[in-house]
């Protein structure tokens, strides 16, 4: 075919931001709702997040002691594979490497597994998730999380196309192998990375 | 069920173009080395601006697997950069970049009795559903409810009613019915039975039809959504 579409300039969405990865478009004030299933309905008093797998000491909190620890929040771009990037979202939570300093991986571990309260899941390489590049949130904007988008809690992980960011996550188990989540299971690709365009199983 | 994921970009021919108002265009392609997809599927359709920009968008088949051709019914979306075009700009002849078909979560392939419930556009999945019941001879197995604002703004209506969907306008009368959402009694008749959900439609419309749902006594942990929101 020729190598372009017959007609096709680009419409008002097009911005040459050089935030925006390639084959995004920005979103602007909304933020789309994208799930799989219905949003759980999640007590905090019964609520509770766990670390567990290839860690030296296997680590529960609950909704009071997950806020015990020290805050962190993110400030920045998330990306959907669906593709609309949202630019300066503000989340508020943890970091993750708070967590694992407390759960102390073993040096075998080398990738992870988020799940939800829902049984969602996703799997993760270990380093796309320390060093300051993953996030337990439960509040965007200075207001708590709504439950479409994965309130009271969700993983976040903006580097990552954001099916990786699990909604209502309740545990991340560390492994020494890779083993695929539920999008990875339904042709969605391993690692999502935005800006090399990783949406579906095949791409590089 | 097939190992139906595209690895790769392919070419679509434009063969038929219909269009519907202002609203809905539906396009018939011919796909370049197809895979076989199941209903529920989607395709991803990529447009290229000469200076290499693009823009893509994916969008659920409407075909039944053995279609010759691939059919896909887009809503124009205000300002939509890919509807939009796909409305006003293509013609019988041209080509697109394609990619699918796409996701093994919400497809059917006639294994358990399903209720699909869709708002709008979001009929679109279910009827490559329907059609392909319908040549398998499952038809039994399958419960459609469908919801709009008016006729015009549901697409296939003629083929849902023939096919004995259960069709709930919001803001005019349908035959015996007076306009109004849908009700949960309604969905709690309809699900008799059945083993999964399917819901497609706006995120509003799917957590409306979630709650009605689950107070019609159909457990969540078998309800697969799918929702489209602000993408054009």
């Amino acid at each position: 075919m020729a190598n372009f579409t017959r007609g096709f300039t680009g419409g008002a969405r097009r911005g040459g931001d050089t935030r925006l990865p390639p084959g995004q478009y920005d979103t602007g004030a909304t933020w789309p709702v994208l799930t799989a299933e219905l949003a759980p309905t999640i007590d905090l008093d019964t609520w509770t997040m766990t670390v567990d797998g290839l860690v030296e000491k296997p680590t529960t909190w609950d909704w009071r002691g997950i806020h015990a620890l020290p805050a962190s929040s993110y400030f920045g771009d998330i990306h959907c594979v669906t593709t609309w990037t949202k630019f300066d979202t503000t989340f508020a939570g943890v970091s993750v490497d708070a967590l694992l300093e407390i759960a102390k991986p073993k040096p075998e571990a080398t990738h992870v597994m988020a799940t939800s309260t829902t049984g969602y899941n996703t799997n993760l390489p270990l380093e796309d998730i320390t060093d300051g590049k993953a996030w337990i949130v439960w509040e965007f904007d200075g207001k708590p999380l709504a439950p479409e988008h994965g309130g009271p809690v969700r993983l976040l992980v903006p580097h990552l196309y954001f099916w990786k960011s699990a909604k209502w996550i309740t545990r991340i188990e560390l492994m020494d192998h890779d083993e695929q989540g539920f999008w990875e299971r339904n042709g969605y690709h391993d690692r999502g990375d935005p800006w090399l365009e990783q949406r579906y199983q095949g791409d590089a | 069920m097939t190992e139906a994921i595209a690895s790769s970009w392919s070419t679509g021919t434009v063969r038929e173009v219909e269009r519907f108002g202002e609203t809905y265009v539906r396009l018939r392609l011919e796909v370049a080395d197809r895979h076989d997809h199941v209903p529920g599927q989607h395709y991803v359709v990529r447009l290229r601006a000469p200076d290499g920009y693009t823009a893509q968008r994916s969008y659920s088949l409407a075909s039944d697997p053995a279609d010759p051709l691939i059919e896909l019914m887009v809503e124009c979306l205000p300002r939509g950069e890919v509807s939009g075009f796909l409305h006003d700009v293509v013609e019988v002849g041209d080509e697109l970049e394609l990619r699918g078909p796409i996701g093994r979560w919400f497809v059917w392939g006639g294994e358990v009795p399903s209720l699909c419930v869709a708002g709008g556009s979001g009929v679109v999945p279910f009827i490559s559903m329907l059609r392909y019941a319908r040549r398998m001879g499952t038809a039994s197995q399958l419960t459609i409810v469908a919801s709009a604002q008016t006729r015009e703004r549901l697409p296939y209506i003629e083929e849902l009613e023939e096919f004995g969907a259960f069709i709930a306008l919001t803001r005019e009368n349908h035959g015996e019915r007076v306009a109004a959402h849908i009700y949960p009694d309604e969905l709690a008749e309809l699900s008799t039975g059945i083993e999964r959900a399917y819901v497609c439609g706006s995120a509003g419309f799917v957590s409306f039809v979630g709650r009605s749902l689950g107070e019609a006594g159909v457990p969540s942990d078998i309800v697969r959504v799918e929702q489209f929101g602000a993408t054009g």
